[in-house]
């Protein structure tokens, strides 16, 4: 993979920096891939449980680096949840962080260490059958991670290598580059976040810490971070925590993804970034396209407040009516489908998908509705599809249902959602069923308990076929 | 209530814990006490108490401990 252009040249360039001020280089990813090919042996499935850590970092690139494939997973996912991928997808190895909650250990019980890499060990499954992988396949991550969905999105190193290039050109990125990791790697924007420094040879700051810790920034500080990434949620946190006003000279560029930005945040963030001398990007990706597929040229975050901006170098826009014929003229709605290298190769259900080639030959129709304007740039304004964001991070609204029936058989689910906030109407069911499964959602997907709203109904509105009329559900919110 | 037992319960509702848990019981130390845990908390203090806390004691609020001294600062007793 080109990703890795600079491994065999350049040992000594760094890699990373830890918060304990360790150093981490090219030549550690070389020993540590080494290691990794040596303990699984090439093209196979492992799930990585990660932390923004240098074990998960050196797991997750020593996997890309040596065929092997791996699920990227939150080392805090929910021990059920993680329990069920396990079971579905059987892999042969699975990576994990030392310090795992104790339920997830024991759920990991038969697996035995064959390999320690900078505080993460490499387990590996009693024997059994394993899953078959398609040659091209490189990398797979989660549709809705927080609901354990089994529904990936498998990715080629091909995509990536697009992507990364595609992000280091209009982020204009070299190797003085000095982003930190305020997003989980797991996560295709963190991810994303690796993959396009290490193209360009610049080191990342690794830690685990929030925006609104004092230790993340005299780390900013301390390394001369010179990027900011974050979703919707972050830049809330952003103002709370009062970042407009630090000190903070070697901060050149803000990153957003992960759902639309509201109007307010966008501008307040674009108006102190001009006037700063600083660069402020709004951008749009979904995993499916690994992920990046739009930006704001930052020069425009002023006047565009509220655009996701235009298709990133190498990819294309077009939106479609219904019928799927193509909108010509500005500022109609339609689906967003976009075209480039980095679409991904499709979707896996089960181990069975693994092995297949690329079925969406680089096109990809999101479920967005949005707009263009005269001058081509692109606006969302809503969802086509049973998904929606919490805090950046996308929850499929079926498998939510899925959780919440499994939970609470007596009674029938059907969930909406917008900006945040999910409501699950209910019928049938105990009194105190709507607190009751307002903190299992809490406790299961990790999101604060005012996301959740259980609203009783005496009954769920339904088609003449049976199904919940989710349009209706939402117009009463 | 006393402001202690207002101060204790934003603790109990927010992060599911217990009495015994609480002088120990910092952020990031659990699962609940995240960011999105820490602006719900802060947010429910800052109600709570009618108060308004800085972005600078926001940063440093780092535990159920150091967030006492923190409320005398804005003249909260507990």
């Amino acid at each position: 993979m080109e990703l890795f252009a600079h491994c065999e040249r350049e040992p000594e360039r760094l890699l990373a920096v830890t918060e304990a001020g360790e150093r981490l280089t090219l030549g550690d990813l070389n020993a540590a891939a080494q290691r990794f090919a040596q303990a699984v042996g090439g093209h196979r499935l492992v799930f990585l449980l990660c932390g923004n850590t240098p074990g998960s970092l050196l797991g997750y690139l020593s996997c890309l680096r040596t065929g092997a494939v791996p699920l990227l997973l939150d080392a805090q996912l929910a021990p059920a949840l993680l329990g069920q991928l396990l079971a579905c997808y059987h892999p042969p190895f699975v990576y994990v962080p030392q310090d795992l909650p104790e339920e997830t250990r024991t759920l990991l019980g038969e697996y035995r260490p064959v390999l320690e890499l900078a505080g993460s060990a490499l387990l590996r499954a009693p024997a059994g059958p394993e899953p078959e992988l398609h040659p091209d396949l490189a990398l797979l991550l989660t549709t809705s991670g927080s609901t354990g969905s089994a529904k990936l999105v498998r990715i080629s190193g091909k995509n990536l290598d697009a992507n990364a290039r595609s992000i280091a050109d209009y982020l204009r990125l070299t190797e003085h580059e000095r982003p930190i990791t305020s997003l989980a790697m797991n996560y295709s924007y963190g991810m994303s976040i690796l993959n396009s420094h290490l193209l360009v040879g610049a080191p990342v700051v690794l830690t685990s810490r929030s925006v609104l810790e004092r230790p993340f920034w005299d780390l900013v500080v301390r390394e001369g971070v010179t990027s900011l990434a974050g979703v919707p949620y972050t830049y809330q946190m952003l103002r709370r925590a009062g970042m407009m006003d630090m000190e903070l000279p070697s901060l050149q560029t803000l990153t957003q993804a992960g759902g639309k930005l509201p109007e307010a945040l966008h501008q307040l963030f674009a108006a102190w970034a001009a006037e700063t001398g600083r660069r402020f990007y709004v951008m749009y990706g979904q995993t499916e396209a690994s992920p990046r597929m739009g930006y704001l040229p930052p020069e425009r975050a002023v006047d565009k407040c509220g655009s996701m901006g235009i298709p990133i170098p190498g990819g294309t826009f077009r939106l479609l009516m219904d019928d799927g014929s193509v909108i010509a003229e500005p500022d109609c709605v339609g689906e967003l489908v976009y075209q480039g290298e980095n679409v991904a190769m499709g979707y896996a259900q089960g181990p069975e998908e693994l092995c297949l080639g690329d079925l969406w030959g680089g096109e990809l129709h999101t479920g967005d509705l949005a707009k263009r304007d005269e001058e081509g740039f692109y606006y969302i304004v809503g969802r086509k599809s049973r998904f929606m964001k919490l805090y950046g991070s996308r929850v499929n609204l079926d498998e939510v249902e899925r959780l919440l029936t499994a939970q609470f058989p007596e009674a029938t689910f059907a969930c909406v959602g917008l900006d945040d906030s999910l409501s699950a109407f209910y019928e049938g069911g105990s009194p105190s069923l709507a607190q009751e499964a307002a903190e299992f959602l809490q406790a299961q997907l990790r999101f604060p308990l005012r996301s959740f709203h259980l609203r009783p109904l005496e009954a769920i509105p339904r088609s003449s076929a049976g199904k919940p009329q989710y349009a209706v559900l939402q117009k009463m919110l | 209530m006393t402001n202690l037992e207002k101060y204790d319960k934003l603790f109990f509702d927010a992060f599911k814990v217990k009495a015994v848990e609480l002088p120990s019981l910092k952020y990031q130390g659990i699962a609940l006490w995240d960011s999105l845990g820490h602006m719900d908390l802060i947010g429910a203090m800052e109600e709570t108490f009618k108060i308004s806390i800085s972005t600078i004691d926001v940063l440093d609020f780092s535990s159920y401990e150091k967030g006492k001294e923190i409320l005398a600062k804005y003249g909260v007793e507990l």
